[in-house]
């Protein structure tokens, strides 16, 4: 409207001020809103541009170049990088590793949390304490919560876990220090559930509360006993936030590094994909094969991530 | 936001638990759930803490004592002057509170152009900011590494400087999309009536749309603090200097040099601290933020 109004003055020749005053405002009020607008926006443009977009592209052309010492380019190189990796038994070790986290993590630290919820749930008393001392946790520094649990993890019967098994006359452990690389990886996985459980008990705490109780009435009447009213009820009610959780939590686990780096140094081939891709880039300065890795990383969790995306915005709009 | 009404039913009845056998069952449950829980979460806790007081040699002793011989904080002072732990404490509040005020000022106002000012080619921003949150910073860290040693165009080198937390932090595609819904469900009608009073997009911003936006922002600003004190790899890549650690990386860099055992303890308690008592502090708004960002985001 406001375009063609002010065009049809251009093309009669009158001078601008002939030009109903209601109008002109608006085409240029439009630049002007758009110039202040996109002044409001260049601060966080830059940045995204700076720290999201440009390093989705560079990664990927990256990959395929051959990169000196200090990750400078020397020129293309085709698949190099990749086959290396490929090559690599320390690669396929820290597969193997971020696979076996992720899948102990959907045991413990996907299934768990929602099962203390439902626990708790049904507690009618001390909620504020649950929730407070599930969440402590995860307000801890990751770095500190990991050193202590190394320390619980003490091979010797110094350790608490070993002097506690050897108190009530159990067999002890090597723990982080097992030969058995699932094993490393379940006591890291212990230590993450741990660590991170606090927000998806309470998360799933928060979706439990919105079930509505006639349903459970309605299962009740209909001779439902209690596991079979969470099968028929909560599980159904919860299912969308069930299913973000575990999108979430494969893409959560799948970047585990602080595990590694803390409780085992990589240790026993116990390092994860992040791991390998931090210690490519800083010890053995190998930036085609961190990139590559990067790459690798970011197309797997893409196929997570964006039904994760999918999913919370068709949830939203519900 | 997560209120507990007692009234409403859940998986057992009120009745179901009012009779006589029900009744005990529950109590048991309800104190092995509180023994359990403190066990698992408050137990380590005490540990740490008491691990610190011990004496060198009681801290290895085998089996370890439950409750340390010693009780005086000579571990902590020595953790704090020694280990210069409240300088990396200081740097963490330092980068935390300024990526809080940047992500707080540019993400604000680039959500609130994006979601009210009907900007030419907006959505196409707006898309590219969410596209982001399909790929986990985590993933990228090796270019964005290269970046803040040698930003495009400009050639400056960010690394060992707080800019190299800052602004990666900005590039937030989640808070874009909590702030921008957000700001999208305040009527337009207040925009409109704003408007007509005279009031530019600046000023409808401040004096309208951000005393109505008060619980978003302290999502935001709580998620943007913790977010600075929890992470590990970026600060380990981009701030070497011993003056610039983070309190994580500090950490990681202390133990490098074979320090006892209860002196670490101590250390690792104290800095615990700081993000224990933001959590006591702020504990509804943490848990309210939680559920706000992940239950519909």
């Amino acid at each position: 409207m406001a375009t063609i109004n002010v065009s049809r003055a251009r093309s009669s020749g009158l001078p601008p001020t002939s030009v109903p005053p209601r109008r002109r405002p608006s085409m240029s009020s439009r630049i002007q809103r758009n110039a202040t607008g996109y002044l409001f926006l260049i601060g966080a443009i830059i940045c995204f541009a700076l720290f999201s977009w440009y390093p989705i592209i560079r990664e990927l052309l990256l990959s395929f170049q051959k990169l000196n010492l200090i990750g400078q380019s020397e020129g293309w190189d085709g698949l190099q990088n990749y086959r290396h990796m490929l090559a690599d038994p320390n690669f396929w070790s820290a597969v193997r590793v971020t696979g076996y986290f992720t899948g102990f993590a959907l045991i413990f630290g996907y299934a768990v949390p929602f099962v203390i919820a439902v626990g708790l749930n049904e507690l009618r008393h001390a909620k504020s304490y649950f929730r407070l001392l599930v969440y402590l946790p995860v307000m801890m520094p990751p770095v500190a919560a990991a050193f202590l649990w190394k320390w619980f993890y003490t091979p010797d019967n110094s350790g608490l876990f070993n002097s506690v098994l050897h108190d009530v006359h159990l067999p002890t452990s090597a723990w982080l220090q097992s030969p058995n690389q699932a094993f490393v990886v379940l006591c890291m996985v212990l230590f993450s559930t741990w660590a991170n459980m606090g927000s998806g008990v309470l998360i799933y705490l928060a979706a439990l509360q919105a079930i509505p109780g006639e349903l459970y009435e309605a299962a009740e009447l209909d001779g439902a006993g209690i596991i079979k009213r969470v099968w028929h009820v909560t599980v159904p009610q919860t299912r969308l936030i069930l299913s973000l959780m575990l999108l979430l939590q494969i893409v959560a686990t799948a970047q585990a590094f602080t595990e590694s780096l803390i409780l085992t140094g990589g240790a026993n081939n116990s390092g994860t994909l992040v791991y390998l891709l931090y210690q490519d880039a800083t010890n053995f300065n190998n930036f085609g094969g961190s990139t590559a890795i990067g790459v690798v990383l970011l197309v797997v969790l893409m196929l997570f991530s964006g039904p994760y995306l999918w999913l919370s915005r068709r949830g939203s709009e519900d | 936001m997560a209120t507990f009404d007692t009234t409403t039913r859940t998986l057992v009845s009120r009745a179901q638990l009012s009779r006589p056998g029900a009744r005990r069952f529950y109590w048991i449950c309800l104190v092995t759930a509180i023994i359990v829980f403190a066990l698992v979460f408050l137990f380590p806790l005490y540990w740490l803490v008491t691990s610190g007081l011990k004496s060198a040699s009681e801290v290895l002793q085998s089996p370890p004592t439950l409750v340390p011989h010693n009780t005086d904080f000579s571990n902590f002072s020595t953790a704090w002057s020694e280990l210069d732990l409240g300088r990396f404490i200081f740097n963490t509040a330092y980068y935390a509170f300024g990526a809080l005020i940047l992500q707080l000022v540019f993400d604000v106002a680039a959500a609130y152009a994006l979601s009210k000012l009907r900007l030419v080619l907006g959505n196409v921003v707006l898309f590219g900011m969410l596209a982001t949150l399909m790929i986990p910073a985590t993933v990228l860290v090796i270019p964005n590494y290269l970046t803040a040693i040698d930003v495009p165009f400009v050639h400056w080198d960010l690394t060992n400087t707080a800019w190299a937390i800052w602004l990666p932090s900005v590039a937030n595609g989640f808070n874009i999309f909590l702030l921008k819904r957000f700001f999208d469900s305040i009527p337009q009608d207040l925009m409109s009536a704003a408007a007509i009073d005279g009031a530019g997009p600046v000023r409808t911003l401040w004096s309208i749309v951000l005393p109505m936006s008060r619980p978003i922002l302290g999502v935001v600003a709580i998620f943007s603090t913790v977010a600075v004190w929890k992470d590990v790899l970026w600060p380990l890549l981009v701030l070497t200097q011993t003056s610039k650690l983070t309190v994580n990386t500090g950490l990681i860099n202390l133990t490098g040099d074979g320090i006892p055992e209860n002196i670490l303890m101590a250390a690792l308690a104290i800095a615990s601290v700081p993000t224990i008592v933001f959590f006591l502090i702020f504990q509804r708004n943490i848990m309210a933020g939680l559920t706000a960002g992940s239950v519909k985001g």
